[in-house]
């Protein structure tokens, strides 16, 4: 037993060192002072943080991704708030299908998804590549939010939906008065995972930029292409850390274990 | 005139009716439960009267109006669900407050109700807990104040009393019943459970298949039930199929296989040829104790179990098996040979 134990907690322990240690090495990496990546460190310097802040399309990109992120989360919200709830409470022919074809964003690999966004939104309908990011955005936001809020609403007891109705209230005010504060945290929560997915995400945004107009992922993407220098390792450690504390808030409001339940 | 009339009505699911050409009315200030195995339509005529189903045909009046097309949200009755259905989110003040702020009551005036609803359902101080903080009597009572501090036309409840533990079931149905009397509110009760139906109702519908085969008071649905379908929900396990029958003063006769039978003669007696009678109105006793004659059937002990206050009996006759109930000290054996008596006053004809 003891022995087993032991071998169990150097899996894991190996197993996160996999998962973890290229982090680590990327953090460590980022203060190093040559122009060059290098480990073991030759020195310690802060100057590539300073200098993300000084390249200024990773400002402009970073104010694109956040806008294109929320507004997205917004459009995809409006689309999947009902959707979700049509699919939960309604029973209708074809809603399995329905069901798998807002799902279908996950499933289909982002490049094709990407390219096919490409070819229609922005070459046979000639829309402009800003708003066809936003629309790329939201196509990949929308299965997360239905799915989370899907999931709260299953929790959902209908009768009390009933009861609002008997009570008086009209379906509308039943929704926002009865409905939606229940599902208040799903609905957080829905955003919060979106907008990672959305603010992370490479495959889609790589056929929805163009001159002027990208996101950060790419952009560092871009850069890498070019320098070698320490300035990516340093802003990838930024956006551990504002991952991390996105992560940290969900964990706070409802727990991960919300979304490996189901 | 009846303040509720369902004249007619049909529900129908994919082609398949759950009501057909379904009546029922019920006057102002009465309690009538609707009784029945699952399946029977019960629940179907519940939520047809709140509003959550639509009527294929017939029409529902309720106070001369039509009703039949009326919104829920616009038919003022009030709601007692099973699973209690309270708003999750909301205080005990705020669930009962909910109806009347929609109603857009001024703000003392609905403190002043919610606190003497509260007082009504014994819930004083519990107005600022939430509802996960409550048991599940607790949360029924809040139920109840909710659905009646809109002054509701008509009270519904859809088996409230499921969910909760037996004793706490007794002690709830005595409180509907005092809650619904002190008021004077007209109420339709939803459940399977038959001695719940009969402790509070004036009158019971016994449902089967989207009918209802008896609806009378429940005395005499429990001493005279009209069909074998009710004689069997209400306990009457014995039937016996007669082939003849007459009338013969204040009795009937009957007669099957050449054995005759009597039954005591009562108003509004079935002309049906089937008499019901229950384990516990049937007499058992050895040879010695009953003598052969009319009413007397002779049978075999074939399974013996312990009730309790009484042996119960499956006892193979001439007619098929009965049950019996026995109260005594040591039992009969399995395949002894006894006679069963049919009291004439017990026996009740069923279509």
């Amino acid at each position: 037993m003891q022995n087993k134990s032991y071998g169990l907690t150097l899996f894991t322990f190996l197993v996160y060192l996999f998962l973890l240690g290229p982090l680590i090495l990327i953090a460590i990496a980022s203060f190093e002072p040559s122009t060059v990546l290098k480990f073991p460190l030759t020195g310690f310097s802060l100057k590539w943080y300073k200098n993300v802040f000084e390249v200024g399309l990773f400002m402009s990109t970073f104010k694109t991704s956040v806008i294109v992120s929320l507004l997205g989360n917004f459009l995809a919200l409006l689309l999947g708030v009902p959707a979700a709830y049509a699919l939960s409470r309604g029973s209708f022919r074809g809603k399995n299908t329905l069901n798998a074809i807002f799902l279908s964003p996950v499933l289909i690999p982002g490049i094709v998804l990407g390219f096919t966004l490409l070819k229609f939104i922005i070459i046979s309908l000639h829309i402009p590549i800003y708003a066809a990011l936003l629309i790329g955005h939201t196509v990949i936001m929308l299965p997360f939010i239905i799915r989370v809020i899907g999931s709260s609403l299953s929790n959902f007891d209908f009768a009390i939906e009933e009861a609002s109705l008997s009570l008086g209230s009209s379906r509308l005010a039943t929704f926002f008065k009865v409905v939606l504060p229940n599902i208040r945290s799903g609905i957080i929560a829905a955003v919060l995972i979106a907008f990672l997915e959305s603010f992370n995400n490479v495959d889609i945004s790589i056929f929805m930029s163009g001159p002027g107009i990208s996101t950060l992922p790419i952009q560092m993407l871009t850069y890498v292409q070019n320098y070698f220098d320490p300035t990516i390792a340093a802003l990838s450690v930024m956006l551990m850390i504002f991952t991390a504390v996105i992560m940290f808030l969900i964990e706070r409001l409802l727990g991960l274990s919300y979304f490996t339940k189901r | 005139m009846a303040l509720l009339q369902l004249d007619n009505i049909s529900v129908a699911y994919d082609q398949q009716y759950i009501l057909k050409d379904f009546n029922l009315s019920l006057e102002k200030g009465q309690l009538l439960s609707l009784l029945g195995p699952s399946g029977c339509g019960k629940t179907t005529t519940l939520r047809l009267i709140a509003g959550f189903l639509d009527a294929k045909d017939g029409s529902f009046r309720f106070e001369g109006k039509d009703y039949t097309r009326t919104p829920i949200n616009k038919r003022n009755f009030g709601l007692v669900f099973q699973s209690y259905a309270l708003f999750p989110h909301l205080s005990v003040y705020e669930n009962v407050a909910f109806g009347l702020r929609i109603r857009k009551v001024k703000d003392d005036e609905i403190r002043k109700r919610v606190m003497k609803m509260l007082e009504i359902v014994s819930l004083h101080g519990f107005e600022d807990r939430f509802p996960g903080a409550l048991s599940g009597g607790q949360k029924q009572r809040v139920a109840i104040a909710r659905a009646l501090v809109i002054e509701p036309d008509l009270l519904l409840f859809d088996e409230p009393l499921s969910n909760l533990d037996a004793n706490l079931r007794v002690n709830m149905r005595v409180e509907i019943r005092r809650i619904q009397q002190e008021l004077g509110i007209t109420t339709v009760y939803v459940s399977h459970d038959q001695e719940e139906c009969f402790s509070i109702s004036d009158k019971v519908a016994v449902m089967n298949k989207g009918v209802i085969e008896q609806l009378d008071h429940p005395s005499v649905i429990f001493k005279y039930p009209k069909t074998e379908f009710v004689g069997r929900f209400i306990g009457f396990n014995n039937f016996i199929t007669f082939t003849e029958r007459q009338a013969d003063g204040d009795a009937v006769l009957l007669t099957v296989n050449g054995l005759p039978f009597r039954a005591k003669k009562v108003p509004g007696m079935s002309a049906g040829m089937k008499g019901a009678i229950r384990p516990d109105d049937l007499l058992a006793g050895t040879e010695n104790e009953i003598s052969e004659g009319p009413n007397v059937l002779d049978g075999t002990v074939k399974v013996s179990t312990y009730l309790g206050r009484s042996y119960q009996y499956i006892v193979e006759t001439a007619l098929g098996e009965f049950t019996v109930n026995k109260e005594m000290l040591s039992p009969f054996e399995n395949g002894q040979r006894i006679r069963l008596l049919v009291p004439p006053e017990k026996l009740v004809l069923v279509d």
